[in-house]
């Protein structure tokens, strides 16, 4: 009796010594990025290697539950999209022409701050957040391919997120649809601003919402573009968010808010590109 | 010679710990149901714990908590510290357990998710002025939950087995001491 109450102490003690030291390591992590460090190192050498192998499994066992869809889904689908290939292929004419316009003035102006010109690098999803609260990623590029933290993070002509740590090899990617992201985003058409922020309680609708937009006379609609704007320090301007699909007047009849589509399929992200030029490089040259 | 079976024993429990992590990390957000994953660490967790005892409970929750926090926290220790306390806390049931029974295991990792759970919204949301509890608990805490139960039923008996081979060849060396 007297030995098992000897060692329920000495458990008792290792809980408090454990707890204090996560509670330190809390404290240190939230001054400073460097009290990782050492842990991000061991990481880099065991778990990073073997999750980048075991992701393959994961994309295979995904592919597989795929093909579990049925033939009947698969034929309406693919009729459906066979009328879309139809509307689009006219859509793309139209385009073309407007693009050539778009080209000319282009030069007219010298404005050629598109986004197309950001040079960019593909990357490889090898890893989910383990739990089902947030919503962030890693990559397979890190420091040593030039990632940096701030970079903004692209999929399918989208934004997905931005780059909130890196390692050697790897890099921490916090999507667009985490409930603590806030961008400052603007409307294509009108040029109002707005906050757009993830949310959890919207992440399972594939939505996003929007706050803050000026109440004026300028009318954004259903299905308007939504893009990052030039206010914020992080985003690179001109970056698709995704399509407003609902847009209410605030109760202080100053502001809308509303709700937005992304343009990327958070579901199914397994390749995305990382802009490696940073808001701040472009700001520091635009200064010298 | 009780050394060799020690560092065996914590390297089994290492590869398990890893196991889960990478079957975690990268295979099961292929197969999401309704957007949600079940949590293999906290089963790793509760599970050595009440087959072990609080220390290696403990030892259990703080390697995998900590696993988590470098890749996906945004503190370091924060995730340690939460499955460190149910390491521990699964670990005093250790008197109550017996091989056979998968009641008690499957009571125990229902509980400590739940508490998981909460933990985590009580942390991350309210103290963020998030008050809708009702929905996080409908949309994450129980599917996560259900999900977690399911994957019990198949991982239990894995990690039950793993741990009588390594029972039995501690006893019969003690044994042959004797």
């Amino acid at each position: 009796m007297k030995k098992k109450n000897h060692t329920s102490v000495i458990n008792r003690y290792i809980l408090l010594g454990l707890c204090a030291f996560c509670i330190l390591m809390m404290l240190l992590s939230s001054f400073s990025d460097r009290a990782g460090g050492p842990f991000r190192a061991v990481a880099n050498v065991t778990v990073i290697p073997l999750q980048q192998g075991i992701n393959q499994i994961g994309r295979w066992l995904g592919d597989m539950t795929d093909n579990f869809d049925t033939m009947e889904q698969l034929r309406s689908e693919n009729q459906q999209l066979q009328e879309q290939v139809d509307n689009l292929i006219t859509e793309n004419n139209y385009l073309q022409a407007d693009q050539s316009e778009l080209e000319r003035l282009q030069e007219l102006y010298q404005l050629d701050q598109n986004y197309a010109d950001y040079e960019k690098t593909g990357a490889h999803v090898i890893g989910k957040d383990s739990g089902n609260w947030f919503n962030s990623f890693t990559i397979d590029k890190g420091s040593q391919d030039g990632i940096e933290v701030d970079m903004n993070v692209m999929a399918q002509s989208g934004l997905v997120g931005i780059v909130v740590d890196v390692g050697p090899t790897w890099a921490k990617v916090r999507s667009i649809i985490d409930d603590s992201t806030n961008i400052s985003g603007m409307a294509l058409s009108t040029s109002d601003t707005c906050i757009v922020s993830g949310d959890l309680s919207l992440m399972s609708d594939g939505q996003i919402r929007f706050e803050q937009m000026e109440n004026n006379d300028n009318v954004v609609n259903v299905g308007d573009q939504i893009v990052t704007s030039y206010i914020s320090d992080k985003y690179l301007q001109g970056i698709l968010i995704g399509y407003v699909s609902e847009v209410n007047v605030d109760s202080n009849n100053l502001t809308r808010s509303g709700y937005i589509t992304p343009a990327v399929d958070f579901k199914n992200l397994q390749e995305v590109l990382v802009i490696t030029t940073t808001k701040a490089d472009l700001t520091g040259e635009n200064e010298t | 010679m009780m050394k060799a079976f020690r560092i065996k024993r914590i390297l089994v429990t290492a590869v398990l710990l890893l196991a889960a992590y990478l079957l975690q990390c990268a295979v099961f957000p292929f197969l999401e149901i309704a957007g949600i994953k079940p949590n293999l660490m906290l089963i790793v967790t509760s599970s050595i714990g009440f087959m072990r005892g609080p220390r290696e409970g403990m030892y259990t929750g703080f390697a995998a908590g900590l696993l988590i926090d470098i890749q996906f926290g945004d503190m370091i220790g924060f995730y340690a510290i939460i499955y460190l306390i149910i390491g521990y806390i699964n670990g005093l049931f250790r008197q109550m357990y017996y091989d056979e029974d998968i009641k008690l295991p499957l009571f125990l990792t229902t509980i400590s998710e739940f508490l998981y759970g909460i933990v985590i919204y009580f942390l991350m949301f309210l103290l963020r002025s998030d008050f809708d509890f009702l929905f996080y608990l409908n949309r994450i805490i129980v599917p996560e939950l259900i999900y977690t139960i399911v994957i019990t039923l198949g991982f239990y008996p894995l990690i039950l087995f793993i741990n009588q081979k390594l029972e039995a060849e501690e006893k019969r060396s003690a044994s042959k001491f004797v």
